[in-house]
């Protein structure tokens, strides 16, 4: 409806529905903001070019939030000659960023509706994005994700989801915007749906709305659209001002961490700070941490005088019956109720600063009201943002998202991210610049896991793959009673070499002469788990490696069970391998390096396996297209291009006996 | 006034948030200061700090940095109110600082003291040995406050580096600085014009006069109203004009314009305001000097 420049000016005087109001509220305050109104603060995500700047432009405009220097600013940039205002110059800020047209930090933007007040974080889709993003989302209670209707989701879409996802932002818009550009095709915007919600599975988000717009037009932005009949939900705004944004806000456990004592004089000695989640009233039991002194709350003051009842998010001040120890950082809470004290904290960690983390130096952590010196004692792993998947790691570099263990020096009072954003959260700063270089939620209590791919004997391969709540049960009968009764020691047999080497060959007449001998066997092979067990994975070295990673555990099982299993795997990094071999005691891990000259597997290509990789119709094919990592140091080598089958199992089967895993013969 | 209730909640919420950074700043730093302008930002200020602080006093001294060219009802504002509230008043002049040759004054018909009282503040700042200056700056109000921090990092030099600035996350805010360097903490950022006015409405706050409709001799100067002063040299043609105006900010007299109005009361301004067209500070002469005006001066160290 706002085509023209000329004729729509938002001209709050003069305009039918500013009028409407006016009539009727003629003597009376107008205010665009009822009493009871509330305030919802949300941020704006999306990629360089999909319409962000527009979007805030055409909500602040059809609210009516322009002014009137602005709007001919505007009027005076908008070069180009179709109708469409420049709506994205409301959002410019710095110097350097109308320079570069671009936008280099998080801006807050502020709009309102009769209906609610709205806190804009408007966040930069390039540039710093993880870390801009991160502190925006950090006080929202809503995301609004732009996705071009042309472009569809993509990589940038699904790192801002997954953002909003980790921060814990429980509402989530996703505005398919230019729909004007596809033909306002329900197609187009079904298809962008169906695509994001198949992602949006893998995230921890509960409520996602889906609405296509055009944010230069303004379809279904604050007006619903005209030209998309097939659409009957409600508008962006519409959203926005229904979206209950305190429903997340936790009301049960009560605490309350003290900033500052006011104490004006001898008689009065008072705890200021602001309730981070729960309630108080005057006259119940409390407990002040870290003292675990238990006393009652006398009164809760306010300039207004005393109050009550306080709730979250109230700044109060609070006196006790009783004088106890109670300063800065101290927690008041309830006996029944308290929060996780710890000095071992498991957390999900953004780096923010230039400067890489380091894991031998301490950070100052701020929580709360509290600071104390930390170390990073454990990177667990660090998340690909990209493609969130899990990936080794050191240390965090800028922007790197990941999770870690840390060790505190003085005890923290916490609670999960999940549960409590207040107590859940904390920033790392660096004691010699003063720089906030990182932002953590806490999961909880740090139970010393082990950093991906570096497990140790007889651990959990991994600890994130181990489901809530489950320890691992002691078997029933002991694998050494299994050993008694089959006289001989259980092992896995890892066969490793590139695909037509004679792995699964090899390892079948071992397994037929253990047989023969009255030997309890299992055998694994690449073909037979890939119809089940991994029949979900693919090729790329993130599945091989989780397929390796499977395997290791069944043949973890066997092992446990007295079996001497044999596993015939192409295996090609050496990483995959030390980790199945952590996972048994030492001596029981036997690798055995199927050696054969890489033209003479493609002279065999049993399965036709090369010819197709050759041609480029398997990608990531190991000796082909992807690499091989032999054996630095196996136990066995056997050598299928000059040896026969008969050969090289029994080469094996007499390692087995001079290690004492069977009986000689 | 509390979060949980009902009624008003985004002013609660607003109140809540500016207390918890008042005292945030009263734990975190030596010796802070609280910035006055005897504007209505820096009215709210000191009660929000009174607030924060109940039943003791304000922990910290008001400084007021005088650019000479107040306006008398500003300083007798100022003067009534600290005695009310028995504070502890700074004032440091920018005509002291002219005089001693640290600044230069401005010449010609727009000449002003804005840019000049920032070495004043900066020298203040320096005497005092203040680690923290707390300001009623909000960031709604102009395009380089929108990116402001509550706790605003300021170098050696006062200087603010809008790129390299801390991440601010959660309500967990950051006010370590190395030795020389100070904060300045803004607690209503959150804030836009109306809420302040719907605040001073709904606890019924006295503010100064200015800011309610009145007769005043006025000039019309680049389509802004400046108020009738000493420190005001009319160019040619140039007239003085009785109107009916009241003040939307209230600074020096020689670039703060008046905009016509005939809200005499609170609730009447509550509701021209609700329903402007115009930005607030679209009456300072000194923010029109350009686009970046106000970011190159927040760069120098200006509030």
């Amino acid at each position: 409806m706002h085509s023209d420049p000329e004729t729509h000016v938002p001209a709050r005087r003069t305009s039918p529905r500013r009028n409407s109001q006016l009539a009727t509220l003629n003597s009376q305050p107008i205010i665009r903001t009822a009493p009871h109104m509330d305030v919802l603060r949300f941020t704006t995500a999306g990629s360089v070019d999909d319409g962000k700047s527009t979007l805030i432009g055409r909500l602040m405009y059809d609210t009516q939030e322009i002014f009137e220097e602005k709007m001919e600013e505007i009027k005076r940039h908008t070069q180009r000659d179709d109708d469409d205002l420049e709506l994205a110059l409301l959002t410019d800020g710095l110097r350097a960023e109308r320079e570069q047209g671009i936008t280099i930090d998080v801006a807050y933007r502020y709009f309102a509706t009769p209906k609610r007040k709205f806190i804009i974080a408007d966040t930069p889709g390039h540039e710093q994005y993880t870390r801009n993003m991160v502190t925006g989302a950090s006080t929202a209670e809503l995301a609004v994700e732009l996705i071009d209707a042309r472009n569809g989701v993509l990589q940038q879409t699904k790192r801002h989801g997954f953002i909003a996802s980790l921060l814990q932002i429980p509402h989530m818009i996703v505005a398919v915007n230019k729909m004007d550009l596809v033909g306002y095709s329900e197609a187009r915007f079904r298809e962008i749906v169906a695509d994001f919600e198949d992602f949006a599975e893998e995230l921890d988000v509960q409520d996602i709305t889906f609405i296509p717009i055009s944010a230069l037009k303004g379809d279904n932005v604050v007006n619903a659209s005209e030209n998309m009949d097939w659409y009957d939900g409600a508008t962006l705004l519409h959203e926005l001002e229904t979206a209950n944004p305190r429903a997340d806000r936790n009301q049960i456990d009560f605490r309350f961490p003290v900033q500052t004592v006011i104490r004006p004089h001898q008689d009065f000695r008072g705890f200021a700070g602001e309730v981070a989640s729960g309630k108080i009233r005057p006259g119940e039991e409390v407990v002040v941490l870290p003292s675990e002194r238990a006393t009652h709350v006398e009164s809760i003051v306010t300039l207004e005088g005393e109050q009550e009842e306080a709730g979250p998010g109230d700044s109060i001040v609070v006196t006790l019956d009783d004088e106890l120890d109670v300063s800065r950082g101290s927690m008041i809470t309830r006996s029944r109720n308290q929060p996780e004290r710890t000095r071992q904290i498991d957390a999900d960690l953004c780096w923010m600063n230039e400067e890489a983390m380091r894991r031998d130096r301490p950070y100052v952590l701020q929580h709360t009201t509290r600071r104390t010196q930390a170390y990073v004692s454990t990177v667990i792993y660090r998340i690909n943002v990209n493609t969130m998947h899990r990936e080794e790691a050191s240390a965090f570099e800028l922007n790197e998202i990941g999770r870690v263990e840390l060790e505190t020096a003085d005890p923290l009072f916490i609670d999960p991210y999940k549960v409590n954003r207040q107590t859940g959260s904390f920033i790392l700063i660096d004691p010699d610049t003063n720089q906030t270089v990182a932002g953590g939620m806490i999961r909880g209590v740090a139970e010393d896991v082990s950093p991906f791919g570096q497990d140790t004997a007889g651990r959990a391969a991994d600890e994130d793959m181990v489901s809530p709540n489950v320890v691992w049960e002691g078997l029933n009968i002991e694998r050494e009673s299994r050993e008694a009764q089959n006289e001989h020691r259980a092992a896995i047999l890892w066969l490793t070499g590139l695909s037509g080497s004679g792995k699964s060959t090899v390892a079948r007449a071992v397994e037929e002469r253990l047989f023969e001998r009255g030997c309890q066997t299992m055998m694994l092979d690449g073909d037979n788990v890939r119809h089940g067990l991994s029949g979900d994975l693919g090729f790329s070295p993130r599945d091989r490696k989780e397929n390796i990673r499977r395997v290791g555990e069944v043949a973890r099982l066997f092992f446990e069970q007295g079996n001497l299993t044999l596993c015939s795997f192409v295996s090609p990094y050496q990483e995959d391998r030390d980790r199945v071999r952590s996972l048994v005691p030492d001596g029981r891990f036997l690798e055995v390096a199927v050696d054969c000259d890489l033209e003479v597997c493609k002279e065999r290509d049993p399965k036709g396996l090369y010819e197709k990789a050759e041609k480029g119709e398997i990608a990531n094919f190991t000796g082909v297209s992807a690499p091989y990592e032999a054996p630095a140091d196996p136990e066995i080598t056997v050598h299928t291009d000059s040896d026969d089958v008969d050969t090289c199992a029994d080469q094996i089967i007499d390692t087995l006996e001079a290690k004492g895993l069977i009986p000689e013969q | 006034m509390t979060v949980s209730d009902d009624t008003s909640k985004h002013l609660a919420w607003l109140e809540s948030e500016a207390v918890h950074v008042m005292r945030e700043t009263e734990a975190q730093f030596e010796n802070p200061v609280l910035m006055f302008s005897g504007g209505k930002d820096s009215l709210l200020m000191v009660y929000l700090a009174k607030r924060a602080f109940h039943p003791a006093k304000i922990p910290f001294p008001i400084l007021h940095v005088d650019t000479g060219h107040n306006f008398p009802e500003t300083i007798r504002f100022r003067d009534d109110l600290m005695e009310e509230l028995g504070a502890d008043l700074i004032v440091r002049s920018v005509a002291k600082t002219i005089e001693e040759g640290r600044a230069k004054e401005e010449s010609g018909p727009n000449a002003s003291r804005n840019k000049q009282q920032i070495v004043t503040l900066l020298d203040t700042i320096e005497e005092f040995g203040f680690d923290a200056a707390l300001g009623g700056a909000r960031r709604d109000e102009e395009k380089a406050r929108a990116k402001e921090r509550f706790f605003s990092h300021r170098d050696r030099f006062g200087q603010w580096d809008p790129k390299n600035q801390r991440p601010e996350l959660w309500n967990l805010y950051n006010g370590r600085s190395s030795q020389g360097e100070h904060f300045r903490v803004f607690p209503l950022s959150n804030w836009t014009e109306l809420d302040v006015w719907q605040y001073i409405q709904q606890q019924g706050l006295e503010i100064p006069s200015l800011y309610l409709a009145h007769k005043r001799e006025v000039v019309e100067r680049d389509g802004v109203l400046l108020a009738k002063s000493p420190y005001i040299e009319l160019r040619e043609g140039e007239y003085y004009t009785e109107k009916m105006v009241r003040f939307r900010t209230i600074g020096d007299m020689t670039c703060t314009g008046a905009v016509e109005s005939t809200a005499t009361t609170i609730d009447e301004v509550v509701a021209e305001v609700a329903t402007t067209q115009q930005a607030e500070r679209g009456a300072r002469a000194d923010d029109q000097r350009s686009e970046a005006a106000m970011e190159d001066r927040k760069r120098q160290g200006y509030f």
